[in-house]
């Protein structure tokens, strides 16, 4: 995790007539997510005509434009240009946010509906999370736990539905945690369910269909289309490309006070502005990580 | 002020869409049609992109509280004024007290009612349109429910009887072509797997909403491979990317689908080639059970293409001023 990987090229290719989609990397890493981070940054920051839509993700990124207003070899050469300029990414420095978002593991509410699912689960006999730790290596839930809420996660992307986002734990490879999806989508998933699916966590923004394994959930809201919370007053998503996430385990009391909090309109998601520069990272993540999680304190 | 009496099987209010916030998940949305959209707006004298109603397979039921210049355009679902029937892609006058009802479809999919002064709900992030899997603008963040009371705005409006000139019409066929730039992760079918989905006639399922289109066919054979961290195991997984709207994904390398202006923004499936802009407007048309090509064209094509789709909406506004 010291080293910066080596930086193959960039794959480019046409979506249409309005979109490019970049690929950085195939595989996940942090260093392929960082780069999107970096030239998209890039991108908003000279914004030419024409450019609708800046869209970072894991490990790729598209743009969505105007072909009748930015000739399209035009922007082609100019994200070829960002690519080398950003390089491998780790002069990058990021001003952004570390959030506590606290977790109920095991609530009643996701292991009632993982219930329902068995059906379309890879070991119907456990609940996801027991699953979860038994393929990960831990011995216990618990272990599996404070390995889940031990370490910050990246948010390396926003979407799928509004406001909901991927994670990606800031640990090295060998420490990351893998779980498959399920093997058929679920057609329900409670708002607000931490999940975990591939190599991402995630936080359902809305009730819906869900193919992670369920985990946990979050009294805190991410997504208030009606804007009436108070971590909503300036829009109505709470989670930001490159905020980095802390969970905090609770148990059901602490849950029950936040909720009331919530809706009482006075709960606030603990949110601390932070640099990151991905070079001291990358140096000793542990070390770092643990610096980073001291604004929350 | 409309007051809805039935809603129809789907109905929403939809504008042109709204831009610069699919980075967190949330879509354009708009008229899935939005050649039909501007088509409605302008024969009742609104401005192009003016908030309508969205109608899909089966009509609502509105009754009028003003007077008001209508006209409904789109899928073939003839409209009826007190169960008198009026024309399709011409604009007619409704009075105070007026029901507004619809005839079966008989083609296409998804109609266009506009009013003259626009459906004027309130604007959420720069739009009128419904995003109802994030509850989101239109009337409420849904669809149209029994009992709904729809505001109208207070445009200058267009007297009623213009009319859409037969050739800018849309043909509404069964058998359609869908003309595609290939790309995104293409690299990942194998040479026949390209073929089967170029050379096949595919069949739009019942899946087919303003996120999808599922369809029919052929599986689409992939190269082997092995799979990259973070992707998943299956060989249509890819580590989660962004979707451009009109991109075809291939879950399980079966049953494409057509991600149209209400998409989930990004996820873990292979794309293989993305629909052109101007043709959402013919998978927008499409019914359950319609027979889809897909045709291969590259950027420059694309562009013609674009050009073409321009040059018509600009006919249509000169046809349809004053």
């Amino acid at each position: 995790m010291t080293a910066m990987a080596e930086v193959t090229p960039a794959r480019y290719s046409w979506g249409g007539d309005e979109f490019v989609f970049v690929e950085l990397a195939e595989e996940m890493s942090l260093q392929a997510n960082f780069r999107a981070m970096a030239i998209t940054k890039k991108l908003s920051d000279a914004r030419p005509d024409g450019v609708l839509e800046i869209c970072p993700a894991n490990a790729s990124y598209q743009v969505r434009f105007d072909p009748d207003v930015l000739d399209p070899h035009e922007l082609l050469a100019l994200l070829k240009d960002l690519e080398q300029q950003v390089g491998d990414a780790h002069e990058l420095a990021l001003s952004t946010r570390v959030l506590e978002i606290p977790v109920l593991y095991r609530d009643p509410w996701t292991t009632e509906t993982l219930m329902r699912f068995r059906d379309r689960h890879q070991d119907p006999s456990a609940t996801d999370i027991e699953y979860a730790a038994r393929i990960n290596g831990y011995s216990s839930v618990d272990d599996f736990i404070a390995a889940h809420s031990g370490s910050p996660w990246f948010t390396s992307m926003v979407g799928f539905v509004a406001g909901l986002p991927f994670l990606f734990q800031m640990v090295p490879r060998e420490r990351q945690i893998i779980v498959p999806k399920y093997l058929r989508p679920r057609t329900d998933t409670p708002k607000q369910t931490v999940g975990y699916g591939g190599c991402f966590a995630c936080i359902y923004s809305v009730r819906g269909a869900g193919g992670y394994q369920m985990l946990g959930i979050t009294p805190a809201p991410i997504y208030d289309p009606t804007q009436t919370l108070p971590d909503f007053t300036d829009f109505m998503v709470l989670f930001r490309p490159a905020d980095i996430v802390k969970f905090a385990p609770i148990d059901s009391d602490r849950y029950d006070e936040l909720l009331a909090e919530v809706e009482a309109g006075t709960f606030h998601v603990t949110a601390r502005p932070v640099e990151f520069h991905l070079q001291s990272f990358l140096d000793d993540p542990d070390g770092y990580n643990a610096r980073l999680l001291e604004v929350l304190k | 002020m409309i007051e809805v009496l039935k809603p129809g099987l789907s109905t929403t209010v939809q504008d042109a869409g709204r831009t610069g916030y699919y980075h967190l998940g949330i879509p354009p949305s708009g008229a899935l049609d939005q050649y039909s959209l501007r088509a409605a707006n302008l024969l009742v004298g609104n401005a192009a992109g003016a908030a309508a109603l969205e109608v899909v397979y089966m009509g609502p039921e509105l009754a009028f509280t003003a007077d008001a210049v209508v006209a409904v355009t789109g899928a073939s679902m003839v409209p009826k004024v007190n169960g008198e029937e009026r024309p399709n892609w011409e604009s007619f006058p409704v009075s105070a007290g007026d029901v507004l009802g619809f005839a079966y479809l008989t083609a296409g999919a998804r109609a266009y009612i506009a009013v003259s002064g626009g459906i004027d709900v309130p604007e959420v992030l720069g739009s009128r349109s419904t995003y109802a899997l994030g509850a989101l603008g239109g009337l409420s963040g849904r669809p149209l429910a029994a009992g709904d009371r729809l505001p109208v705005g207070s445009g200058p409006g267009a007297a009623p009887g213009r009319s859409v000139p037969a050739d800018l019409r849309p043909n509404l066929a069964k058998d359609v072509e869908v003309r595609v730039v290939m790309g995104l992760y293409d690299h990942r079918l194998s040479e026949a797997g390209r073929t089967a989905f170029l050379d096949s006639t595919w069949d739009l399922t019942p899946v087919a909403d303003r996120i999808g289109f599922r369809y029919a066919g052929p599986e689409l054979e992939t190269v082997p491979r092995e799979p990259p961290f973070g992707a998943g195991q299956d060989p249509s997984n890819i580590v989660d990317a962004p979707y451009p709207i009109g991109s075809i994904q291939v879950p399980g390398s079966v049953e494409p689908i057509i991600l149209h202006r209400d998409a989930v923004s990004g996820g873990g499936y292979m794309m293989i080639a993305t629909v052109l802009s101007g043709d959402l407007d013919v998978v927008a048309q499409s019914a359950p059970k319609t027979r889809t090509r897909f045709v291969e064209v590259d950027l420059d094509g694309a562009l013609a293409a674009r050009s073409d789709y321009r040059k018509r909406t600009r006919r249509l506004a000169e046809a349809l001023e004053g």
